[in-house]
Parts: C-alpha cells; structure tokens; sequence
C-alpha cells in the first residue's frame, strides 16, 4: 500500500512537469502543424529568465516578501513568449509553412542551435541557482511520505494550465475560431478569419508554456547549458502517446509515462529508461496516431 | 710543391673553419632557444553538461599555469625555469563537446595540421577510449589528464599515451575505507549513479569495495537515472523508501547540483549518510545549499583536501586562481596542473638527456615512462600500465559549514597513500578489490 501510494504520488508529480513541458509543443502542432524542435530551448531560456528574474527580485529587497517571487517566475516566462514568440513566429517560421515537415523541422532545429548558443552568451557557462521558492512552501508529510510542497504547486499549475488551454479552445468565440483554423486553414481564412493572428497568438502561448515549464523547473535544478536537450526527447515521446495536437493526449501521456516511469524506479530501476519507450511502442502499436488523434483522410 | 702543399694548407683550414662553422650552426639549430615554442593542444569540454564542472574550470587552471611558466620563476622550484626547458609554451584549446568521432578528427587536425608537440586532453572514457589507437598511429605524444576509466590501459597498451591521473578506482576503495575508519555503522547501502560506464562502473567498485571492508552490509536498491536526467524526485522517494544506512552517488555536475537541491528539502540527508565519490566540483556553486555531514572525496587529493597539506606549489596556485576566478579550484584544475607539470618535467628530463634540444614525440615518451614529480595533489607516479598510468594519493572528507566565513570546509578528512588504494601494475582494480587488495601499502 505504502508502495502503492509512493507510485502514485510519484507518478503524479512527474506526469504533472511531463505535461507542462509538453502541453505547448502538442499546442503548436496542433495549430500551427509544425514539430517545433526548438521548444526544448525556449524551456531553457525560461529558466534563465526566471533564474534572472528571481535573482533581481531578491537583489533588489524581495527577502522581505519571499512570495514575490513566484510573481517574478511567471513574469520571466511571460518576457520569454511576448519576446520571443513573435519574433520566431513572424520573423522566421511563417516563411516556411508552405514547405515541406521536414524542412520547418529543420528549421526549428537551426532555431535551436542557435538560441543554444544565445543562451550561452547572454547568461554564459556557470550554472544559476534560484532555490528558495522551492522551499518556501515547506515540506508536506503524508504518513511515510514526505514531499516538498512546490512538487504539489507544480501539479496545481499542471491541472490550471491544462483547464486554462481546454476550456480557451472549447468554451469560447475565440477557442472555436482557433478549432476551425485547426480544421480547415483555408476554409477558415475565406471565412473571414485572420489565420495569421491566430498563428501568432498560438505559438506565443505556446512559447509561454515551455517557458513557464522551464520557470517551474529552475528552482529545482541547477540552471546550465544543455538542460533543454532531454525535455525536447521526453516531451516528444509525450505528446506521441498522447497523439500530437491533442491536450488531453498531452495530459493522459504525461500521467502515463509519469506512473510507469515512477513504478520502474520503485520496482524495477533498470529499466527506467525503456519503460517510456514501452509505453509509447505499445500506444503506437494499437493507436498509430496516439490516444487521442484522430485519423484523417490524406490529402493528395 | 710548396704552393701546392700551401694550398693544400689553406684547403683544410678552409674546410675545418666551414666544418666549425657549420657544427656550431646546426649545434645553434638544434638546442632549444628562448624564441622556441612548445605546442600543446588542450582539448577539454569549454561547451555541454561537462563545461561548468569539468571543462572550463581544468582550462582556467591549465591556461593560468601556462602562463606563470612562460613567465618564469613565478613557481617553487623545480618548476622555475621558464616555459618548458626554456620553451614558450604556446596552447591551442579545443572544445571536446561532440563525441568519439569528432574528437579522433580534432586530434589529427592538432597533429597533423598545427603540428602540436604534445597533445592534452580528454574529460569523457569514451574519448579517451578512441583516441589512444590514432595517437599511436599517428605518433603523437598525448597526455590523457582526467578521465576515469581503468579500462585504457587495463585493456589496452600504447606507446605514446600517458594518463596522469589515476583511473576511478581509488574514489571508491577510499570511500568505503573511510566509511570503515570513521565507524559509519552501515548495515545496509543504496546507490544512485549514472546510466553509463562512469555511473555503472563506480557503483560496481563501491559495491566490491564494501563486500570487502563491510562484509555485513547488504544493498538492495541501485538507481541508474539517465546522464542529465536533472528530476530526481522519484528517485529520491525510492531512497527514502529504502531507508539505507548509507547512499552512494558518482553524481557530477548539473545532476549532483539538482539532486542535492532535491534531496535536500526531503530530509534525505537526515535519514541517510549520503557519500559523493566525486562530489568537491558542486561546493563553489552550492555554497550552503550542501548539507553539513556529507561525505565526499575528489577523485585525487584535491581542491579543499589539498589545502590542509598545501606545500608552497600549492598556495602559489591556489592564491593565484582564487584571485583570478573568485572561487577556490576543485578537482578538475588540480589534474590539470598535475598533467602540464608532469609534461614539463618529462620534456626537461628528455632536453637533459638529447643535449637540450626540442624533444621528439619518442624522446617524450621514453622520459614519461614511469616517471614521478610532485604536484599540488601529491607525488604522481606513473607506475601502472607499463609506465604509462598513474598513481596518486586520494583523500575523502566531510562537509561542515563555516558560519563565521561563510564557506564549506571539509572536516575529518583521511589521506590514502596511492599505493594503498591503487592496484599493483599488471592486476586489474576490480580483480585486486575482490581479492581484498593484495599488496596494498596502507599508512
């Protein structure tokens, strides 16, 4: 039971990280059908920002109301999208979106050698720490469990994120504009319906949600190069399961692979790492376009 | 006849005069003069998830040392003499991010397109795996001065390649002996290591190692998250469920940092003796973030276990990086100095013996064989692998907070000669572990 209960909780906590990460990559896709490679790096570049911005709220007399900072987190995710948002989507990708996948996929992947490297000259090489909001919310005991409270704050902002996308996309004017852009990009746009805002507006949010995935993942871990290599992978392999384009896929495939994850780290540690991919072999192998992507006619 | 015999005359003094003219010349060519530069190319990770820890602060140290001997005088005897016997050392770093592959052909661009004379590199096994076959090959001497791996010469047998940093073995042994001499009361044991050769292979020492020195203790539960994993929260439930006497980690760089943020707020460190084979390179970042009690060894005597045994070597280089870096040098720098200082008594010893002139690549390697020199670490010796591997005293320590300076310090720490937890040439570690370290010269 206490096993169980370890799982559980565990795999919760995982799925709840798994899924921000991956909720803006499936969110991008599925408006604007494009893989966009570089959402590992603007993860990244949001926990610099907030590395930053935590920093300079601290800097600057925030010790006296520690609270702020969680502000300050979401301020620095919301500089990353508004900044860099526009900037890739109308500077750079919105030439491409008449070519071919493979080639905005490369694209995406050139966007994310760079910015690798921009990251490395604005903030360089030494890791950044911004710890206290981690522990600023003290510890959370649950019989033998015993947990930091930011691991529940995190699923918190997990279930609001995914609430905030599925209730935008499906119970308003707005959402409903964005759907039909998802149907039907040419009918959409002979209907009236300015395509290329909605395309912008998407990958911002879009932007933001990597970033502020990045932002809740600072305080945890040191912040250097490379961290957003692996998110790209595992964020990939969640929204696969979960049929790309899909929120609630995203959320399903991020609790998936979080429990599973959770149960091989507590029962069988070898096999750790396969047990993501197993979960995703055996999805694809019953549900070739994931759980929740429905199969379409191919356009000729 | 007289004109004959004085032309004669004028002929050999001629020809002795161009013969004397032409010794000195080429005398002139061949000793090595203070205009003449010794290239080394450094080749360390300045990019990736090793830079921070690893790559940058060894290139710090490597290019702080190279430029106190071309100076001159700046070190302790015997290591005052300018550049290499006299040579300007001139040093062209390359980034080792890439993998193998890359790395085999940055190594022929430095030998075979800048004409190095000496080659120093390598952080990750892997590359120092792959690289010792194209040395030989292209004969080119090369210093291997950080990885961990037993395997290079264990396995393997070279003629131009010298590693002066013992292998990963002794990090290991040392932890254990010291866990057995401090009387850690270890009944059971956990381990969480990387999913590669590092991780896996230091996790198979510590085990030997303690089935050796703690028969009694038992383990149940070895993680193996993937390098750069960065979310260690399900592990951590899974060691706190275990509730082991004792948690062993190879952990290094951004993933010990985010395991120790981690663990930390969990209490892991309360319920557990958590000992960090290789943990000294995370204390400049982490600062107090590091739980007091921790115990921790840095592949060699280094960074802060260096300290309390500084000679003059070490405080001239420790002050200098410290005032330079604003930060005290770990591990990573200490080795390097270990491998350009060893460098350098190999190409004087070699000047000594050809006449003074530039030694070749053969020249080198015959003077490095089995070589000893004093470093800021302690003696080195290159007494394993025919010559080519070496040994090194370790020490292991245990954090405690310094309120009043506002540092980590290490306390209790225990110094291990090299020949006490190094195996004899020709034995295997994991062979010699098992066997309960025959022949091991303990104090």
């Amino acid at each position: 039971m206490e096993l169980l209960a370890f799982i559980l909780v565990d795999g919760l906590i995982y799925g709840a990280w798994l899924f921000i990460v991956s909720v803006g990559l499936t969110l991008v896709f599925g408006v604007l059908n494009i893989l966009n490679l570089a959402h590992g790096s603007l993860y990244a570049i949001g926990a610099y920002a907030t590395a930053s911005a935590v920093g300079a709220y601290f800097a600057l007399g925030g010790d006296a109301f520690p609270m702020g900072s969680y502000l300050a987190m979401v301020i620095g995710a919301l500089l990353v999208a508004v900044v860099l948002g526009p900037l890739l989507e109308r500077g750079l990708l919105r030439h491409f979106y008449d070519r071919d996948h493979v080639i905005v996929v490369l694209v995406t992947y050139g966007v994310f050698l760079i910015l690798e490297d921009v990251m490395k000259l604005i903030w360089g090489v030494t890791p950044l720490f911004v710890s206290e909001p981690y522990s600023l919310l003290g510890n959370v005991e649950l019989g033998p469990l015993f947990y930091v409270a930011y691991d529940f704050l995190v699923i918190a902002v997990a279930i609001m994120s995914g609430l905030a996308v599925w209730f935008f996309l499906n119970r308003t004017r707005r959402g409903k504009v964005v759907l039909a852009v998802i149907h039907d990009r040419e009918m959409s746009q002979t209907m009236g319906v300015n395509v290329d805002r909605v395309f912008l507006v998407c990958f911002t949010v879009g932007v933001f949600l990597a970033a502020l995935g990045g932002a809740l993942t600072a305080p945890m871990i040191s912040v250097s190069p490379g961290i957003g290599v692996n998110v790209i992978i595992i964020a990939f392999a969640v929204v696969i399961i979960g049929g790309l384009g899909s929120i609630e896929g995203a959320a399903i495939g991020a609790l998936f692979v979080g429990i599973a994850r959770a149960a091989s780290v507590h029962l069988l540690p070898e096999a750790e790492l396969f047990i993501i991919y197993l979960v995703m072999a055996v999805v694809l192998v019953f549900r070739p376009e994931g759980l929740f992507s429905k199969t379409e006619a191919r356009k000729i | 006849m007289i004109d004959r015999v004085r032309k004669s005359s004028a002929g050999r003094l001629t020809s002795r005069l161009l013969a004397a003219v032409a010794a000195v010349g080429m005398l002139g060519m061949g000793t090595a003069k203070a205009e003449d530069t010794f290239k080394i190319g450094v080749v360390t990770f300045l990019s990736g998830g090793a830079a921070e820890s690893f790559g940058v602060p060894a290139w710090h140290g490597g290019k702080l040392m190279i430029e106190m001997l071309n100076e001159g005088g700046i070190l302790p005897p015997p290591y005052d003499k300018k550049g290499f016997g006299g040579m300007t050392i001139e040093a062209i770093p390359v980034d080792e991010a890439g993998g193998a592959t890359k790395q085999v052909q940055e190594f022929r661009n430095l030998v075979q397109r800048e004409k190095v004379d000496a080659v120093v590199g390598y952080v990750s096994s892997g590359d120092c795996l792959a690289i010792p076959p194209v040395a030989d090959e292209l004969k080119a001497f090369t210093i291997l001065y950080d990885c961990g791996t037993p395997r290079v010469f264990e396995e393997g047998e070279y003629a131009y390649v010298f590693r002066t940093a013992a292998h990963a073995a002794m990090d290991n042994i040392s932890l254990a002996k010291y866990m057995k001499s401090r009387g850690v009361e270890v009944g059971t044991f956990a381990g969480i290591n990387q999913d590669y050769a590092w991780g896996q292979d230091s996790w198979a020492d510590f085990v030997a190692s303690m089935s050796v020195i703690m028969p009694d203790a038992t383990t149940d539960t070895a993680l193996f998250p993937k390098i750069f994993a960065g979310q260690y929260g399900t592990e951590i439930s899974a060691l706190i469920r275990d509730n082991a006497d004792v948690v062993h980690s190879s952990l290094w760089g951004g993933d010990l940092q985010a395991f120790v943020l981690q663990a930390g707020p969990r209490g892991l460190f309360e319920r557990s003796q958590v000992a960090l084979a290789a943990g000294d390179h995370v204390i400049p970042q982490l600062g107090n973030k590091m739980p007091d009690g921790v115990i921790i060894g840095a592949r060699g005597m280094n960074g802060l276990s260096a300290k309390p045994k500084a000679t003059e070597l070490t405080d001239v280089l420790w002050e200098a990086y410290e005032k330079e870096h604003d930060t005290f040098p770990v591990q990573a720098p200490f080795r390097m100095w270990q491998a350009l200082l060893g460098l350098k008594t190999a190409v004087e010893k070699a000047m000594a013996e050809n006449g003074g002139t530039k030694p070749t690549a053969e020249q080198l390697a015959a003077a490095m064989k089995g070589l000893e020199w004093e470093a800021p670490s302690g003696t080195i010796k290159m007494a394993l692998g025919n010559g080519h591997q070496a040994i090194q005293p370790n020490a292991i320590g245990t954090t405690k907070w310094d309120a009043e300076t506002g540092k980590m310090t290490l306390v209790d720490i225990e110094y291990y000669a090299a020949e006490c937890v190094n195996p004899p040439d020709g034995v295997k570690a994991v062979e010699w572990i098992k066997e309960g370290f025959p022949g091991a010269k303990c104090d």
